[in-house]
């Protein structure tokens, strides 16, 4: 009970609103429309209540920070955002249209990068690269290779994932999202089992995705190192 | 925006999932080690009696059949669970269903088919005459995809439990009862020299409908074991 307490503590506070979205800078924002956007989302596992009046908006170029404690429910905040738990109330739009009368083109335009890096262990970088992509869009060898480049596995390509390490698999994810030419990348600890010039790489990667347009959902305990574009954050317990 | 169509993403998940079968072909082939391995033990533990075998036959093989199916479908979706693949299909722009359609067509290439071609050999063995080895064939050709389809949706359904294997058996069991039915009928009437057209157009209509069902069916039920 005490976690469910500390969880909700700044949210049933009727004197904090629960809106909380707090632009870092402010003279960006406002800018665009509103690509996605989550109203009033309350999730609620058995007898525990997740979160609830979680509201937010994206627009073109932002980065919304997700932080809280472990055990809050950012996990499971980023999977009702991407539809795939759903909220008990609230609804997340997407171009202005309820995601559930918008999955296809929704999913089309995000990729989801979660705790576990989804890769088949028996096929190689590239093959897992191929299949996943492949799904979703029309890419060449050249654009997979660019993409594993990019991540610093230009040597790995042909090596079954199960002899990655958790960090080379990390920078596979990473290659996904690069050349996936998704608009919103929802990304849960990407920071996880990365070493320094990892950790760069994925700043360096949100920096560019911010840049052309894109959107990022960050969920990291640590701060992002990214530059530029609109960084929001939103405190969850 | 625009992504590929159903066509090139129903061949990539059954090209992908064969590839991984292939690289793992010791397991992908348990369920015809299963079926050929009891079939030929009743001959051993009843007696080697031609008329004895050839009475029970029918049933020995549907019964295997089954079984044998039934044992492949714990398998079917687990593994994608655990490593997380099955999110990235639940999140691509393709519709679930077509996807574990897909899935269910490799995995019946893999575990279903190979029972079909091996139907003649293990009829031989039970002294099944010559002449009901064709119908038992077909009889299997239209019955293994219906095993395998109501397998995925109830394994789709059973995927998020920890223990959901003797359940499985359980929730697949009734549903493919007519199919073990009608398919042991074929058999039992082409040794008797009777026209087993009827039986076949029954499998064949229980065939259409569960390739039309079963795939919404999944994706609902994976969708509800993901949440």
């Amino acid at each position: 009970m005490s976690r469910r307490e500390s969880c909700l503590a700044s949210q049933s506070n009727p004197a904090a609103p629960p809106r909380r979205p707090v632009p870092s800078m402010s003279a960006a924002t406002g800018n665009g429309a509103v690509l996605l956007a989550g109203e009033g989302l309350e999730l609620w596992r058995g007898e525990l209540r997740l979160f609830s009046g979680v509201t937010f908006e994206l627009r073109a170029g932002e980065l919304l920070h997700i932080v809280g404690p472990n055990g809050c429910g950012k996990t499971s905040l980023l999977r009702v955002i991407c539809g795939l738990t759903l909220p008990e109330t609230g609804e997340v739009y997407w171009r202005s249209k309820k995601l559930q009368r918008n999955r296809a083109d929704f999913h089309a335009s995000t990729c989801y990068l979660g705790h576990r890096e989804s890769l088949k262990a028996d096929l190689t970088a590239e093959e897992n690269l191929v299949f996943q992509l492949g799904l979703r869009a029309w890419l060449s060898q050249a654009d997979l290779h660019a993409a594993l480049d990019k991540v610093g596995l230009t040597k790995k390509r042909s090596v079954p994932a199960r002899s990655l390490s958790a960090g080379q698999k990390r920078r596979v994810s990473l290659a996904r999202a690069h050349a996936s030419g998704a608009k919103l990348w929802v990304l849960d600890e990407p920071y996880t089992n990365l070493d320094v010039a990892g950790r760069e790489l994925v700043d360096q990667m949100m920096s560019e995705h911010l840049e052309r347009g894109g959107l990022v959902l960050l969920v990291a305990h640590q701060a992002h190192g990214v530059a530029g574009g609109v960084t929001r954050r939103l405190e969850l317990g | 925006m625009e992504w590929p169509g159903l066509g090139t993403a129903f061949w990539l998940q059954l090209t992908r999932d064969l590839r991984l079968a292939f690289r793992h072909i010791g397991q992908a082939a348990n369920p015809l080690m299963f079926f050929v391995m009891v079939t030929t033990l009743f001959p051993l533990a009843l007696s080697p009696a031609p008329e004895l075998l050839r009475a029970i036959a029918p049933g020995v093989i549907w019964v295997s059949a089954l079984l044998a199916s039934l044992l492949a479908a714990e398998s079917l979706f687990r593994q994608d669970i655990e490593d997380g693949t099955m999110e990235q299909l639940a999140l691509s722009p393709q519709p679930l269903s077509l996807l574990l359609l897909a899935k269910t067509a490799s995995h019946w290439l893999m575990t279903g088919l190979p029972l079909v071609l091996m139907a003649p050999v293990v009829g031989h063995a039970l002294f099944l005459p010559a002449e009901a080895v064709p119908a038992t064939m077909l009889a299997l050709l239209l019955a293994t995809p219906v095993l395998s389809l109501a397998g995925a949706v109830m394994a789709a359904l059973t995927v998020g439990l920890r223990r959901g294997g003797g359940l499985l058996s359980l929730l697949i069991l009734p549903i493919v009862m007519p199919v073990l039915i009608f398919g042991a009928r074929a058999t039992d009437m082409a040794m008797q020299g009777l026209d087993v057209s009827g039986v076949m157009y029954l499998l064949a209509a229980v065939l259409l409908l569960a390739v039309s069902l079963a795939p919404a069916g999944m994706a609902a039920a994976m969708r509800i074991s993901l949440d």
